[in-house]
């Protein structure tokens, strides 16, 4: 079937704990999603088997939209009247997603670039070997040993360099004798993408023993990652390997109409399609209750990186264990004995599934998920870097201004547009809350969009851009981004009710607001129309995206939220003085209309 | 009738249940199929591969990797003793000699000449698998363990820390709402499956560590506690390896909260007992929750359920409220009102209508109450 020949696509995404389908279907010109259903994820006992559960989650699809999809257990293809779907496509983190185990030879070089290179593919990497990671050999020998992943990606040393190195790292790994954690019959998928001289010698040294796979070096030099060709292989064994041990897979397989994507990687497509499409800087967030994995797009880069335990229930604790309980009482704007906190905490931990039922406890939950998404972002910025390792021609004008290699792609200043998703963004009672937590953990500078997917489609987004860019494109604009507003926070310091910018909006409607922004403070501007003329003037030592105290006109987007003005200056910091603090978050938490009085 | 789906924990004073005992890697199954086995007896065994030591003799002889072989006095396969020599030079003057002994016992596995690395790996070390509960094998999985049936009463507690024990049941609470001292842990309790009340704090477990109680079940514990005892703050439930000394099941959660009385009775019941516990929780895929099984049947039951959750509530259920402002209050279920309701935190949510002891009716969201057993 040609591309434009789609006009209902059915596609799924198969979660840890639930099925999510939706329907999209052409009408006139453009594609839409017309419903949506949900079931349980059916991966393990007593059913195990995926496809109990997409065939529920697609029935509730056929009850709503009266359309008949299923003909017993198969998909109708194609759409004839009201009858079948053109193509049926589908992502997968069931089952613990795709867990894999990387080496290179130096942790800051080709170390860095194979996580890079395996956390774009989708996975989630459980450690990072290298030569010189500053553990004893047979403690990398012990650690290999313990993990059980899905795959290995091996690299290590430039094209025609020395080999040394990573054929000491095959030699651990076959000392270690891995198991793959599913399936004790089949051999561990070994994947190299190292120095091509080595060939030879790692096919002797691990070809009977794994399923050794070799395709092109990840960083056939210092100077240039080549991350695609091992990332093609990621997917190739994923869908071979992996997929086909989990239970009920290789029957989604033969359902699909394009091949089943890792949930995250097809995140990351959708985010890229996106980001390249109107030539912005993107940073997209999904916050769960486990995980929180970040995309981001900056100066055309894709990055993704997954903090495996910052979430919003399973990892709670371990979002106070690693930001510190300090870190999370200073955005609630009252007291609380620490070890109530504690409790409450761990015992979000052990029950899951309970939901914050007075505004205290919601106010809770939004300052975890503060501090979820400022350290998931740290790490992000940490893995988002330019190449370490790399020769740097100096001249005499640099004498002054010398950075190192490595610096980070993230800037917070050319930030154009945030996409949150996950529960505690995507369905916060009021949306100025979502946007609020975003603009605490990230901090943007000068100009930012904002929005929330709320729904989480995404994910079938992505695997359905493998198909048709425009239909999952379309699907993007129209349904799946909730449009919250712009924020506009002057990069600068100054002293409290002091005047920092004064700004003007025009609507498309010729409608103008406009005012004045003081340090300190907070303007929430209610303003819904998708597009809106903004001229900012920042008085001098603030700057808004062109240097300090420059005008900057620009066009932003209204939303669900509207404007919001922060004035409280970047870097932006609460006050230590408990009152203080607490006298600042009540009236930011007013200004912005959070909470109920 | 209205009706809703609500997850709940396991507290049965008698089943039918069956425990798979399976071997991390393939090894020997030790009992054959209808055998009784004690919860202590041997049902499988394997042989853990030993730890590998890499020995960089290139580097350290100051050689190229492919001469290597020139220098060590052992081939692959062959023992080595910790302190033997493995690999020196032959210089023309003797003070000139150097040589590298092993650094353990074991056998050289291989040899490389690529790297100048030779991998010396340790004795394998015998890993054992108990029966755990007592019972009958009714399924053997060849090379990797057995299954066990048994019948008796079996309690699943919502957290816990530390492994597999066993020991006699002996309860140190008067009832589920009081305090578990450090006092009333005596000599008595050595051994023994200690049950308290509605909370032990730390000065109680230590000294239950001392006594070398084998595990103590209670209603709550404090955080902070937890985190003294183990000395780092639990970030994800994923436990049951933690080596304090003892195997501590929380059946409520973390504060001080009264033992289910349901619950606490039912353990008072088996008071003397031999029980099998484990601390092991993960709360994610592949849920686990701590448990105690007594075998056998309690003193006033005849007849074994084979399983009464019914997975969904209705009106008349007890229940208990499992977050704030009510966290760890009883009360009964009055209504299951079907439409979505509009709570404190302004978010839409399925409630139910709950009679307190008292009379007094609350609403609460469904996601945060329990069933409790009738």
């Amino acid at each position: 079937m040609s591309k434009k020949d789609l006009e209902v696509i059915i596609a799924t995404d198969c979660g840890s704990t639930t099925t999510k389908a939706i329907l999209i279907e052409k009408k006139g010109d453009t594609y839409r999603q017309t419903f949506r259903g949900e079931a349980p994820t059916t991966v393990e006992a007593p059913f195990e088997d995926v496809t109990k559960g997409v065939l529920n989650s697609i029935t509730e699809v056929e009850e709503l939209s009266g359309r008949k999809l299923l003909d017993g257990e198969k998909i109708i293809t194609p759409n004839n009247g009201n009858t079948g779907a053109d193509i049926y496509v589908s992502t997968s983190s069931a089952g613990g997603g795709l867990q894999m185990m990387v080496a290179g030879a130096v942790k800051a070089m080709t170390g860095e670039s194979a996580q890079r290179c395996a956390l774009g593919a989708g996975a989630i990497v459980m450690d990072v070997l290298a030569s010189n990671d500053g553990r004893a050999d047979h403690e990398k020998i012990e650690r290999i040993r313990q993990l059980r992943p899905d795959m290995m990606l091996l690299s290590g040393g430039t094209d025609g360099g020395t080999v040394t190195h990573v054929v000491e790292l095959a030699q651990f790994l076959k000392a270690a004798d891995p198991k793959p954690r599913l399936g004790a019959s089949y051999k561990l998928p070994v994947i190299y993408a190292g120095n091509n001289k080595a060939h030879e010698k790692i096919t002797e040294i691990l070809g009977d023993r794994t399923a050794l796979i070799i395709t092109e070096n990840l960083r056939p030099s210092l100077e240039r990652e080549n991350l695609m060709p091992a990332r093609h292989k990621i997917h190739d064994i994923f869908l071979e390997h992996v997929m086909q041990q989990a239970p009920g897979y290789p029957r989604l397989m033969k359902m699909v109409g394009a091949p089943i994507m890792p949930t995250p990687a097809a995140v990351g497509t959708m985010t890229e399609k996106f980001a390249k499409a109107n030539g912005f800087n993107v940073l997209a967030v999904d916050i769960g209750g486990a995980t929180t994995d970040v995309f981001s797009v900056f100066s055309e880069v894709f990055n993704r990186t997954v903090s495996a335990n910052l979430g919003m229930s399973y990892s709670i604790s371990n979002v106070m264990a690693e930001a510190g309980l300090a870190n999370i009482l200073r955005w609630l704007p009252f007291d609380i004995e620490e070890q109530d906190l504690r409790n409450r905490l761990k015992n979000k931990m052990i029950r899951p599934t309970t939901i914050p039922q007075t505004v205290e406890d919601l106010q809770i939950e939004h300052a975890v998920s503060r501090e979820a998404l400022r350290l998931a972002f740290d790490q992000h910025k940490a893995l988002a870097v330019g190449l370490k390792g790399v020769q740097q021609e100096r001249s005499i004008s640099d004498a002054f201004d010398q950075t190192a290699s490595g610096q980070s792609l993230i800037n917070v200043m050319k930030l154009d547009y945030v996409i949150g998703s996950g529960g505690i963004l995507a369905h916060s009672p009021r949306r100025t809350q979502s946007m609020m937590m975003m603009i605490d953990a990230y901090q943007p500078e000068g100009i930012t969009r904002m929005a929330v997917d709320s729904i989480f489609m995404m994910p079938h987004l992505g695997v359905l851009a493998q198909i048709s860019e425009k239909a999952a494109l379309d699907v993007f604009y129209h349904d799946c981004l909730v449009r919250l507003g712009t924020c506009l926070a002057p990069k600068g310091l100054a002293k409290e009710g002091q005047l920092i910018m004064e700004w003007e909006v025009t609507g498309s409607d010729g409608k103008k607001q406009a005012g004045q922004l003081r340090f300190g403070d907070i303007i929430h501007v209610p303003f819904e129309a998708p597009k809106a003329k903004l001229v900012a003037r920042p008085v001098k030592g603030f700057d808004m995206g062109a240097g300090s105290g420059n005008k900057v006109e620009a066009e932003i987007e209204g939303g669900t939220v509207g404007l919001v003005l922060d004035g409280r200056g970047r870097p932006f910091t609460l006050s230590k003085e408990p009152a203080k603090r607490r006298g600042n978050l009540e009236k930011w938490y007013k200004a912005m209309g959070m909470y109920p009085v | 009738m209205a009706h809703a789906y609500t997850p709940g924990l396991k507290v049965m004073p008698c089943t039918l249940f069956r425990k798979r005992r399976l071997l991390p890697i393939p090894g020997k199954v030790l009992v054959e199929e209808g055998k009784q086995v004690e919860a202590t007896d041997m049902v499988a065994q394997t042989e853990l591969p030993g730890k590998v030591f890499p020995v960089n003799v290139a580097n350290r002889m100051s050689v190229a990797p492919e001469e290597i072989k020139d220098l060590l006095l052992k081939k692959e396969g062959d023992p080595v003793k910790k302190g033997e020599i493995i690999a020196e030079n032959r210089p023309f003057i003797k003070w000139f000699k150097t040589s590298i002994e092993s650094p353990i016992d074991g056998t050289v596995d291989s040899v490389s000449h690529v790297t100048g690395q030779i991998m010396l790996r340790e004795p394998p070390k015998v890993l054992p698998l108990q029966a755990y509960v007592k019972g009958k094998v009714v399924e053997v999985t060849p090379n990797f363990g057995v299954t066990i049936e048994s019948e008796g009463t079996f309690i699943q507690g919502i957290f816990g820390i530390g492994g597999e024990t066993n020991g006699e049941i002996l309860m140190a609470a008067k009832s589920p709402d009081e305090e578990l001292m450090p006092e009333a842990l005596t000599e008595a309790a050595r051994g023994k499956i200690v049950i308290g009340g509605k909370h032990a704090g730390l000065s109680t477990i230590k000294r239950a560590v001392e006594l070398g109680v084998k595990a103590i079940v209670v209603g709550g514990i404090h955080d902070r506690d937890l985190r003294q005892l183990l000395g780092y703050d639990i970030g994800v439930a994923v436990t049951g390896t933690e080596q304090i000394g003892l195997t501590v099941i929380v059946t409520e959660g973390f504060g001080m909260i009264p033992m289910a009385e349901y619950t606490f009775k039912l353990l008072a019941s088996r008071n003397g007992e031999k029980a099998s516990v484990s601390g092991a929780t993960q709360i994610r895929a592949g849920v686990m929750r701590p448990e105690i099984i007594v075998p056998g049947f309690p003193k006033n039951v005849t007849e074994c359920r084979k399983d009464q959750g019914r997975g969904w509530i209705e009106p008349g259920d007890p229940i208990r409220i499992i977050r704030e402002p009510h966290f760890g209050v009883i009360g009964t279920v009055k209504s299951l009102p079907p439409e979505l309701t509009v709570i404190g935190s302004e978010s839409h949510a399925r409630v139910l209508e709950v009679t307190l002891d008292g009379g007094e009716v609350i609403v609460v969201p469904r996601a945060n109450i329990e069933v409790l057993e009738k």
